[in-house]
């Protein structure tokens, strides 16, 4: 088995739930099921990309593959090892290996604490290193990230949207982690610098043999950085495989929708690209549909679509629908 | 002719100094036609739209230059007239729908209530339009969602109901500022069609503010690209795209990651981010992030020429 093949994160029926409302509210107490019944495996130095409308639960997913939710069923294994329920002292360890870069800078680094502190502070935590090896780590990582070295002092306000998320990725790898979830990381930038970002993130992939879970509502930005691609709906995956072919031909019809709506710089008249508007919105998921989820909006529902719940089946190794009419 | 902006300018005093918003932007409107208006953060779009809707009450704020609506000159004019013209003849619709809409009303109140504003028909007359409007903006159950709270819709319902509201009174011209921004794409696609029906089926002309090109590309028959307070380049949409000019425009589209075909190992990324308006280079603002800056650029700001298709750069008066 290569070191590419071997995988790094697995996760087996894993699902989680909330209890919303009291006793007391009208409805009385209730559970959302937020993410149900994802089973995906995550391979070294491989990007993974999660889409999904918003509420599909690919949020709640990220934070369940960190343990920064606890799971409610199913498995969650790191390198092989069961995690899913590990104490938070146990989990420590591990931490170090998982991190996350989240889609706000300003909203997740502390603004009254400067650059360089807020990159050596998992270092303090984790390592024991001397305050001068910190130093000079820190250095590196501004290095490594873009930045320059007297950025070191200043405060998160003082930074531009750009060179902000620059230093919540040094904070996320100042550790030399295996795998980074990236929640939405350039969805709060500016256009002209959402690419300057993409890059840095392909080139510290490269560098440090990082291994990826993004997510971003941005398509185009997802299918450019991952390798392979989960669709979820209604907190499942609908359709899973290989980043370009689920975008050149997607089969799960939700997916064709999703895809086909995607705004994109035409010179030509036009017309010239089929879209597939979705009538409806995404069901809530405290009343989730009877049946496959997606049969209330689906172009091609039929009436078993409404009764029968269709199984995430491989049809082609690392190619998975959950259709019963799949366009393979 | 429904709208002719000339050299329009807006700053705003702060403590740290004078920001200029907009400096010196013009542009037409033809009824029934489509603007769209693109640009990052910062580069004025939303702010030369407000000016238009006269909504830029701020006391440290200066407006000079000709905003002309079918003729009659709207800089000046009392906040009164202004107001007849608003939500009547001229409407907008924001960004983030929940803003617009009181959360103690339900939604056929709240529309109701503007219609009743401008006209002088009693409450069921007004009530009977809502439902129309709402069916119009392809709401399932019209009859039911005039009884509901904003709340109780999601975002995409939401936005529609706020589009019904802008089109209660027939607007001529109607003003978007990223309406779909905060919306999905699959969402984003059923919004973007109903302005497309509305400009055929109202004659409205609509101004629609996005960063997204996509979205200008598909949805406008004119663009303008603005950039740090100014237009920097302006044509129809088969122009602009096929053959954008400005090195902004075209920095811009190319790093924007296809959807079809071939992935680039690496984006062509733009370096540097956004100037500070406080803080403006002296010659053309694009200058310090540009690929093909000489000495000009840096003493002189570059003039947006005339024309169909003008960029506001020597390289390209140049050539």
């Amino acid at each position: 088995m290569t070191d590419t093949d071997r995988p790094i994160l697995e996760t087996r029926a894993l699902a989680k739930r909330f209890s919303i409302g009291t006793r007391f509210s009208a409805e009385g107490r209730r559970t959302v099921h937020a993410v149900d019944n994802v089973s995906l495996t995550v391979r070294h130095g491989e990007t993974v990309g999660l889409v999904g409308e918003s509420g599909c639960g690919k949020s709640t997913l990220a934070r369940c593959l960190v343990r920064l939710y606890d799971i409610s069923d199913g498995k969650l294994f790191f390198e092989g090892d069961d995690i899913t329920s590990k104490s938070l002292s146990e989990l420590r360890p591990l931490r170090r290996r998982l991190q996350m870069v989240f889609q706000d800078p300003s909203a997740s680094l502390n603004p009254r604490r400067r650059a360089g502190d807020l990159v050596a502070e998992p270092l303090r935590i984790h390592t024991k290193l001397s305050s001068a090896e910190i130093n000079k780590r820190v250095a590196e990582l501004f290095d490594l990230v873009g930045l320059l070295p007297d950025h070191v002092v200043r405060f998160p306000h003082e930074f531009s949207g750009g060179q902000r998320q620059r230093v919540g990725i040094a904070r996320a790898i100042a550790l030399n982690p295996d795998l980074v979830v990236l929640d939405e990381p350039v969805s709060a930038l500016d256009v002209s610098v959402q690419a300057q970002i993409v890059n840095l993130l392909a080139d510290l992939q490269e560098k440090l043999k990082l291994t990826y879970i993004f997510i971003a509502h941005d398509l185009s930005v997802v299918r450019q950085v991952s390798t392979r691609i989960a669709v979820m709906y209604l907190g499942s995956i609908v359709e899973e495989g290989p980043a370009e072919e689920v975008f050149a031909k997607p089969a799960h019809p939700y997916s064709q929708a999703l895809i086909s709506a995607v705004p994109v710089v035409e010179t030509t008249p036009s017309g010239t690209r089929k879209r597939i508007i979705l009538t409806g919105d995404v069901p809530s998921p405290l009343k989730p549909p009877s049946g496959c989820r997606f049969h209330p909006r689906c172009p091609i529902a039929v009436d078993r679509c409404r009764t029968e719940r269709p199984e995430l089946k491989e049809y082609r190794p690392g190619r998975r629908v959950a259709c019963h009419f799949p366009t393979l | 002719m429904i709208l002719s902006v000339r050299d329009l300018k807006v700053s705003f005093r702060t403590n740290d100094g004078l920001v200029r918003a907009i400096d010196g932007v013009s542009f037409d409107l033809d009824e029934s036609e489509i603007l769209g208006v693109v640009g990052e953060s910062g580069s004025g779009k939303t702010v030369s739209l407000l000016a238009v809707m006269g909504l830029i009450t701020d006391p440290n704020a200066t407006i000079e230059g000709s905003i002309r609506y079918k003729g009659r000159e709207l800089v000046g004019l009392p906040a009164r007239e202004l107001r007849r013209l608003r939500g009547n003849e001229i409407a907008m619709i924001f960004q983030d729908p929940m803003t617009a809409l009181t959360p103690v009303y339900t939604i056929g109140w709240q529309i109701a209530e503007q219609i009743r504003a401008h006209r002088r028909v009693s409450k069921a007359k007004a009530m009977e339009r809502v439902e129309e409007l709402l069916a119009e903006v392809n709401f399932p159950n019209p009859h039911e969602a005039m009884s509901r709270y904003p709340h109780q819709l999601s975002g995409g319902m939401r936005q529609r109901a706020v589009i019904a509201m802008a089109l209660s009174c027939n607007p001529a011209l109607l003003v978007a500022d990223e309406p779909t921004t905060a919306l999905d794409v699959t969402v984003q696609a059923g919004i973007l069609d109903l302005v497309r029906k509305l400009r055929a089926t109202h004659k409205s002309a609509v101004v629609f503010i996005t960063h997204d090109m996509g979205v200008v590309s598909e949805l406008a028959d004119r663009v303008m690209v603005m950039y740090a307070g100014r237009v920097v380049e302006r044509g129809s949409r088969t122009e602009l795209f096929s053959d954008p000019r400005h090195p902004y425009t075209r920095a811009l589209l190319g790093s924007i990651p296809p959807l079809t075909g071939e992935k680039p190992r690496r984006l062509p990324a733009i370096p540097g981010s956004p100037p500070s308006l406080l803080r403006l280079p002296k010659g053309c603002a694009f200058g310090p992030r540009c690929p093909v800056r000489y000495e000009p650029c840096e003493t002189e700001k570059p003039a947006l020429g005339a024309g169909s298709h003008p960029a506001a750069c020597f390289r390209v008066a140049q050539a």
